[in-house]
């Protein structure tokens, strides 16, 4: 009994000391809690609707891209495509078994299904045949009792209707690559699509909108439970080029087979109604991606199909540049409208002979005479008078080497040579000699197709500036309003040179001893005033002189000439220039003209300033020999 | 002897409608309220619905209930009789577990007994208290001062503590080791055996470190730096504060949590159901529920001191100390105090075996209860029934 009491006090002691420990934890969990729930509790308000709220983007259908008249040269088509739910299938594979049966779905794909199916959450829709045909997909449809998990679905993809013809100016648009991604969550979802190239990256940005949102309270799967806020966005807008599409189709398929480019620009303006660039490719496969065969077919083809030759090829000008030497000469003073040289085939210049591409020589010719004819030693002699550092000016004056700014990725700059240009890249002095050379279009120098055009059109509208553009100037322009020249800046070239340069460049196409006489048009109003330029790329050695040049068609394709032509139409009231450029064609006049005389009959055909019955021009033409 | 020193109500033979009269009604409605408290909360959980949770869990607790009053009703002198022999078939459970035992949820901790399961490791909750409360019961108290009289029921807590933490399931042998270092502490060992314990004890962390298993050692180094692994395995600490804090003052209302109900916590039924709870009731419905359990608390408390005989008093402290230390952890655990070690809430919790150890456990407090003034002798042989 005694004991039993000693017990209990004992215990009473030990228990109420427990208790109060207990008593003493119970109010550090009093104190956490009101911790958390009350001076922590905005901080984890905040970090729990971040938890439950999610943004989902919403992209916008994206902007078309139409050509001068409205015509679409890039839209949105349906995609009907095959999505396929993991969670509402008892099984996938069985599921993808019957689809084999209906349409047709190789090995790697079925892979790739089963991949993403285990790989996301269950209930994420995975993409298993894109670009279906109609038929295919209504038969999907009418089967879909026997797909659990299946869900038909219309998209939209980047159609190119003109494929080929336009593929250079406008690019395309493909899926966005781990370079591209600039934090832009739009960017981030699956199947995205931004502009590659072309008017599609550089107006990216107008053709794609504002992508609208979606605030979904979500839960910790990432399924949306609800929709709390929508936000539409705008949808991106269309686009209009000052491209004429009919014209662009015409001129590429003038081209044949041929490597070049035709550039067609309105000489007031500065639209251009044709870029075209030889060979092509189709924009429609980067939709969808290119396989890796694919990729490298074209990325390693012999005649580079994905460059833009009309702005990224650079090539001598060859006797195109005379003009430029010509005016140069004229507006410096320095030889007289009526300079005249003796071409005997070659002039000795320094220790050696710089040679006339007419072996048996000129003659004696005047200035207008020897663009006419393209003589050579004559524009050695005024190119020799004038100096490299006064056609250096007028070259760049009239926009060769300066790059035109038309606004698409990966113009080249071109090459104007200058003494400061040579001591600074190669370390050397100029020489007397390549003055020579430059005169008559070779040497260094280097332009691209469309700096060809400008200094044609600046030539052709009387020496007034033109900026190249690719983007109609009003969305709304009627033909009556762009006729009406806007406010022009002037070269400060005068009158007289410039109608000397236009006399000669007649001369070309419509005197018979013109260079281009066989490629001209005879329809009264049409006619074209040019000049033809052919460019060696390859030396010609002095056993190939004393002996016989071979003739273009019997070297190999590489080793065969440029042909170049520049020119503008009609000649009494010049509305649009042209340049042509065909790589290893041959000489510019049996080469590029007669591209250049079709293209230009064609524009005018085409102009709807002009009333002309359809197939009065096709009726008057005479075939020509080449 | 002292039998018939007085002719009280204790000394004579009560019926068992008598000794149910004897019940703690104020304990027994602190229970259903709070029993009541889960149901809702399973109810939210399930978005509404009894269908998910709270039908089987009302069968639980009705069965768990009944058992109650049972073990209330007993004479407290067949559960010191009855001690030793439950602690041994507990032990015999436990090896079972270890034998045959089902995996569930990654660990061996079910018996499979035809038409319900059985947790082993929660029987020893129990069973641990009884035994204990029964051998400092039987020795004198100058004995519990002596050394080599704790080596008994040290091997009776180590023995339990090892099997449980080989199944592996740490938050259990946490509570067995916890409730009976309680227990030693109330029979009245010295102190400076608790020291010398303690510093064993942290000389064989690294010991222990190095037998524990991957994810016990992740939950403990998570629980050092939560944050750092968001996604990982820190996700449940750091959701289940996310939820709770979200919850502010007066939480977001009964069926509004959001955080919860958009699963950002899994299995929130079970081990995280307070989280849900102070979501959506706040701090206020946190704090009334922690009300409950230290009512409760001290009604044990109370019983244990009022009780006459040393076994009652010890049974009575030993079933409080399991009691506190449950909801302790738990809630704690959940709130970001101690590592995530998988004890459930008390009577709120989804799950069955757990609800009827509590509700057996509170049917002892109330035997002793009803028994407070028996008279129960050192020794067994010299009992009189």
């Amino acid at each position: 009994m005694q004991q039993d009491i000693v017990r209990q006090k004992a215990f009473t002691r030990r228990a109420l000391i427990f208790s109060g420990g207990a008593a003493a934890l119970t109010t550090v969990l009093v104190g956490r809690l009101y911790y958390l729930q009350v001076i922590s509790a905005h901080r984890y308000r905040v970090l729990a609707d971040e938890n439950r709220i999610s943004w989902r983007l919403l992209p916008r259908t994206r902007g078309r891209i139409l050509d001068r008249f409205g015509v679409e040269v890039a839209r949105n088509r349906r995609n009907y495509r095959i999505l396929l739910i993991p969670e509402q299938t008892p099984s996938v594979e069985r599921t993808l078994f019957v689809l084999r049966s209906l349409v047709s779905l190789d090995d790697r794909d079925q892979r790739r299904v089963l991949r993403d199916a285990q790989r996301n959450a269950s209930f994420m829709p995975v993409t298993v045949l894109e670009d279906l045909s109609w038929e295919e997909f209504a038969r999907i449809n009418v089967h879909m009792p026997d797909l659990p998990g299946v869900q038909p679905d219309v998209g939209e993809t980047r159609f190119y209707p003109y494929g080929q013809s336009l593929a250079h100016p406008v690019g395309y648009v493909g899926p966005v690559s781990p370079e591209e991604q600039t934090g832009d969550p739009l960017l981030e979802l699956p199947g995205f699509r931004i502009g590659k190239s072309g008017i599609e990256k550089a107006r990216e940005k107008v053709l794609r909108g504002t992508a609208g949102n979606s605030q979904v309270e979500v839960n910790a799967y990432g399924r949306a439970i609800r929709e709390l806020e929508r936000e539409d966005g705008e949808p991106g807008r269309d686009i209009r080029l000052s491209i004429d599409m009919e014209l662009q189709r015409f001129a590429h398929k003038r081209l044949g087979n041929e490597a070049g480019s035709v550039v067609v620009m309105d000489v007031h303006t500065g639209d251009v109604l044709a870029l075209v660039s030889a060979p092509s490719f189709d924009p429609n496969a980067f939709n969808l991606g290119l396989s890796v065969e694919q990729w490298r077919a074209l990325s390693r083809h012999p005649r580079a199909p994905l460059v833009h030759r009309a702005i990224s090829g650079q090539y001598a000008p060859g006797s195109t540049f005379k003009m430029i030497v010509a005016l140069a000469g004229l507006e410096a003073g320095v030889i007289s409208t009526d300079h005249r040289v003796f071409c005997s085939g070659k002039i000795e210049f320094g220790d050696r002979f710089f040679h006339c591409w007419k072996k048996g020589g000129h003659g004696k010719l005047s200035l207008v005479n020897a663009i006419e004819q393209s003589c050579d030693v004559h524009f050695y002699d005024v190119a020799r008078r004038v100096g490299i550092d006064r056609i250096g000016q007028m070259a760049k004056r009239l926009g060769l080497g300066v790059p035109t700014d038309i606004g698409v990725e990966g113009e080249k700059d071109g090459l104007v040579p200058s003494r400061e240009w040579k001591r600074e890249r190669l370390g050397q002095p100029w020489h007397q000699g390549e003055t020579l050379v430059t005169g008559i279009g070779q040497g260094y120098l280097l332009v691209t197709p469309l700096q060809l055009a400008v200094m044609t059109a600046q030539i052709a509208n009387g020496g007034f500036r033109v900026k190249p553009t690719l983007i109609a100037h009003e969305p709304q322009a009627s033909v009556q309003q762009a006729t009406a020249p806007p406010p022009r800046e002037a070269l400060g070239l005068s009158a007289g040179p410039l109608s000397l340069i236009h006399r000669a460049m007649d001369l070309v196409s419509n005197s018979p001893r013109g260079t281009a006489y066989r490629s001209r048009i005879r329809k009264p109003g049409m006619e074209i005033a040019g000049k033809t330029g052919t460019v060696q790329v390859r030396r010609i050695t002095k056993a190939e002189r004393q002996t016989r040049l071979l003739k273009n068609e019997e070297r190999p394709w590489r080793d065969r000439d440029h042909g170049l032509f520049v020119g503008f139409a009609p000649f009494d009231s010049p509305r649009y220039a042209v340049a042509v450029v065909i790589e290893h064609g041959g000489g510019g006049a049996s080469s590029a003209a007669p591209v250049a005389r079709d293209v230009l009959a064609e524009v005018q055909r085409r102009d709807p300033g002009r009333v002309l019955a359809v197939g009065e021009l096709v009726a008057d033409e005479t075939p020509t020999e080449i | 002897m002292a039998v018939r020193t007085s002719n009280n109500l204790s000394e004579r033979r009560l019926t068992f409608v008598q000794r149910i009269w004897q019940l703690n009604w104020g304990l027994v409605l602190l229970i259903v309220i709070t029993a009541l408290i889960g149901f809702a909360t399973l109810y939210s959980i399930s978005g509404g619905s009894t269908e998910t949770w709270v039908s089987r869990q009302l069968i639980r607790f009705g069965v768990g209930f009944t058992l109650m009053l049972i073990v209330a009703a007993v004479d407290i002198r067949f559960w010191l009789r009855a001690a030793f022999l439950i602690y041994g078939v507990a032990l015999a459970l436990l090896v079972a577990v270890e034998v045959v035992g089902t995996v569930g949820m990654g660990a061996q901790r079910w018996v499979d007994l035809g038409p319900f399961q059985l947790q082993p490791s929660e029987v020893m909750k129990i069973a641990l208290v009884l035994a204990l409360a029964r051998y400092f019961h039987g020795i004198a108290h100058e004995d519990v001062a002596q050394s080599r009289r704790l080596v008994v029921p040290t091997l009776m807590v180590i023995i339990p503590v090892v099997l449980v933490l080989r199944q592996p399931d740490l938050g259990t042998a946490l509570l067995l080791l916890i409730g009976a270092v309680s227990m030693f502490f109330l029979a009245g060992v010295r102190l400076w055996i608790f020291g010398a314990a303690i510093m064993a004890a942290v000389a064989a962390v690294p010991f222990a470190w190095h037998y524990l298993h991957d994810y016990q050692r992740e939950r403990i180094l998570i629980f050092l730096s939560p944050e750092r692994d968001p996604l990982g395995a820190g996700y449940h600490i750091l959701q289940s504060k996310i939820a709770l804090g979200s919850g502010g003052v007066f939480g977001k209302g009964f069926l509004q949590g959001t955080q919860s109900h958009l699963n950002f916590l899994p299995e929130i039924q079970t081990d995280f159901i307070f989280t849900m709870l102070a979501e959506e009731l706040g701090l206020v419905g946190a704090l009334g529920l922690l009300a409950l359990y230290v009512v409760m608390l001290i009604y044990a408390i109370a019983i244990a001191l009022r009780s006459r005989n040393q076994f009652g008093r010890l049974l009575a402290m030993g079933i409080a100390a399991t009691f506190f230390v449950y909801f302790f952890i738990n809630i704690a655990m959940v709130t970001g105090l101690v590592p995530v070690v998988g004890v459930p809430l008390p009577l709120v919790s989804y799950g069955g075996t757990a609800m009827v150890t509590i509700l057996v456990g509170f049917g002892l407090v109330m035997s002793v209860y009803i028994h407070r003034d028996v008279r129960l002798p050192r020794r067994a042989q010299t009992e009189e029934l």
